[in-house]
């Protein structure tokens, strides 16, 4: 018992070592200079609820904060309802074995190139002489450009499920692909119909993955200032776009404090979250 | 065969708009490179060349791409292997399920959820507090790890839960060492895994940019240089670099899953001699 433990540890010494070093260490070193003090050329260490007082005491925070939220829960909602019918109609309408490995190969490829690339690439879509504005023009939907189209929460949020999609198509996929196709035959020799087997047997068997892909999404949204501060043109604001903006500045002890209500934020929700799934079951 | 159900028609009809709108603003900016040089951000195409290409090989019109690029690749490689080796060894490390794993499976998921600009700011702070110079090369690279090692760990996991434990019950009945039984067993059953862990790990690197932002240094990687130039370029060559850089990360792509179907033939051939009888 003790030789595993021993060895068990000693196999997981480089991942230890990467993750105590740029992981525990540094959200320790944050927490710590959260209680520091910054003046216009450097930063002091103290100990002083100054920083925390500022965040809570500002009306800028409580709306960012829940401009986030609002973010991660448009954005979950979306990536929800387009990326169970991807996998759906993958894991389910495809046939072949093959050609499911192939459609779900178009939709992960992506995931693998650049996501500022793929920001930037809305913009001939969206700008205010873009591809979108002349379309509707010449449909006569509108008169003139419209121009909330790109710098604004559309853009936000469009961008987040542009990105994000995917995260929630790949483990939904990855569950309903083990669903035990006899079931789903039972369910049918029952009398159900279509609608029945989706509602009553496949959305009950594949929670686990939508609990997954719900908590890539969220923490994904959650943590963004990227794409906000790039699609919102610098308009809107979420949590991360605070902590930037701070880091811009040279605040870093508020910066700090930003952060660790952010990682409280994000460790309830998902602390939350896994009450209902257990991930190593489920890969 | 059965007839296909209406629904699959619709259901097929959505996944097409879905892929048009996952690859229609990249095939976009792909067309839009080619500008010609009075041409501007969005359409009309102003006539058609390769003006903004040749831009980009000049030094002074733009940033230091090439540096930037060559930066990225190499971090991207020194990502890529660290990945594959530390994941190999953590997933081996979980099977034993020893004492105190549950915690470090725990930090696993806080390094994947984490908000990637904490392990910036924090990184950052360490190395400048303790009077270290932050660099692409080592804060840069252990921040990205917090990233890949999540999803190399996830997929070893994957690979582990679906591994038949026999074969290794064989070797060792057979008199095989455990160095003998992983070098000769186990390591050629996950090889084609460990090129999906290798594909992250690389390309999930090269495309990074919070985890680089407060930690690469006075030398950026690409990324962070196309960002620096979302704001102060104005002219097609940022597509034209986007175009370049999307069809290099395709690239990579195309070689790591030719090399992944390859490797799976060849397991499949070399693995099994059912039904070739005795003849």
């Amino acid at each position: 018992m003790r030789h595993k433990t021993l060895s068990g540890w000693l196999m997981a010494m480089p991942l230890t070592l990467v993750l105590v070093f740029f992981l525990v260490l540094p959200i320790i070193m944050i927490v710590i200079v959260s209680f520091w003090r910054a003046t216009e050329f450097s930063i002091i260490p103290d100990f002083d609820f100054e920083n925390y007082e500022f965040l809570f005491g500002s009306n800028v925070t409580y709306r960012v904060f829940l401009n986030t939220f609002k973010y991660a829960a448009i954005t979950w909602a979306l990536t929800l309802a387009i990326g169970f019918t991807i996998a759906y109609f993958l894991a389910f309408h495809v046939r072949t074995l093959t050609w499911q490995i192939a459609l779900f190969l178009l939709c992960t490829i992506p995931f693998w190139t650049s996501n500022i690339i793929r920001m930037i690439s809305w913009i001939p879509f969206l700008g205010r002489n873009g591809i979108a504005n002349s379309t509707l023009i010449s449909w006569g939907v509108v008169g003139e450009p419209v121009d909330w189209l790109l710098f604004s929460d559309f853009a936000v949020i469009l961008a987040f499920v542009h990105l994000y999609t995917l995260f929630m198509v790949v483990p939904i996929f990855n569950t309903m692909m083990r669903i035990d196709k006899s079931l789903i035959e039972a369910a049918r020799d029952a009398g159900a119909n279509g609608a029945q087997i989706l509602w009553n047997v496949i959305i009950p068997l594949t929670k686990p993955g939508i609990m997954i892909g719900t908590i890539f999404v969220v923490t994904l949204v959650m943590g963004d200032f990227i794409t906000v501060r790039f699609m919102s043109g610098s308009q809107s604001a979420n949590v991360g776009r605070l902590i930037s903006n701070d880091i811009a500045l040279l605040a870093y002890p508020s910066a700090a404090a930003t952060a660790v209500v952010l990682l409280l934020t994000v460790l309830i929700v998902i602390g939350l979250m896994l009450r209902f799934v257990d991930i190593r079951k489920e890969l | 065969m059965e007839p296909r159900p209406r629904s699959f028609y619709i259901l097929a009809a959505f996944f097409g708009l879905f892929l048009l709108f996952l690859y229609g603003p990249t095939i976009t900016i792909g067309i839009l490179s080619f500008q010609g040089p009075s041409g501007g951000l969005t359409f009309p195409m102003r006539g058609t060349s390769l003006h903004w290409f040749y831009d980009l090989f000049e030094q002074q019109a733009v940033g230091d791409i090439w540096g930037s690029f060559r930066r990225s690749f190499a971090l991207g490689l020194m990502v890529m292997v660290t990945t594959v080796v530390v994941s190999v060894m953590g997933g081996l490390a979980f099977r034993k399920r020893f004492r105190g794993s549950g915690i470090l499976f725990y930090l696993i998921i806080t390094s994947l959820v984490i908000p990637s600009i904490l392990i910036s700011l924090g990184v950052g702070l360490i190395f400048s507090q303790s009077g270290m110079e932050v660099h692409w090369s080592t804060s840069g690279f252990g921040s990205q790890l917090t990233w890949t090692l999540p999803f190399g760990l996830l997929i070893m996991f994957a690979v582990f839960n679906r591994f038949d434990k026999s074969y290794e019950e064989a070797a060792r009945d057979l008199g095989a060492t455990p160095w003998q039984t992983l070098r000769h067993v186990v390591l050629p059953i996950i090889a084609p895994s460990l090129i999906g862990v290798a594909l992250f790990g690389f390309t999930l690197s090269y495309d990074e940019f919070a985890r680089t932002l407060l930690t690469a240094g006075s030398y950026n990687t690409l990324p962070l240089e196309i960002y620096g130039m979302t704001t102060n370029v104005t002219t097609p060559v940022l597509y034209a670099l986007g175009t370049l850089t999307t069809l290099f990360s395709l690239l990579i792509i195309g070689v790591f899953l030719g090399f992944a179907w390859w490797s799976a033939k060849r397991k499949a051939r070399a693995g099994s001699d059912a039904g070739k009888g005795m003849v």
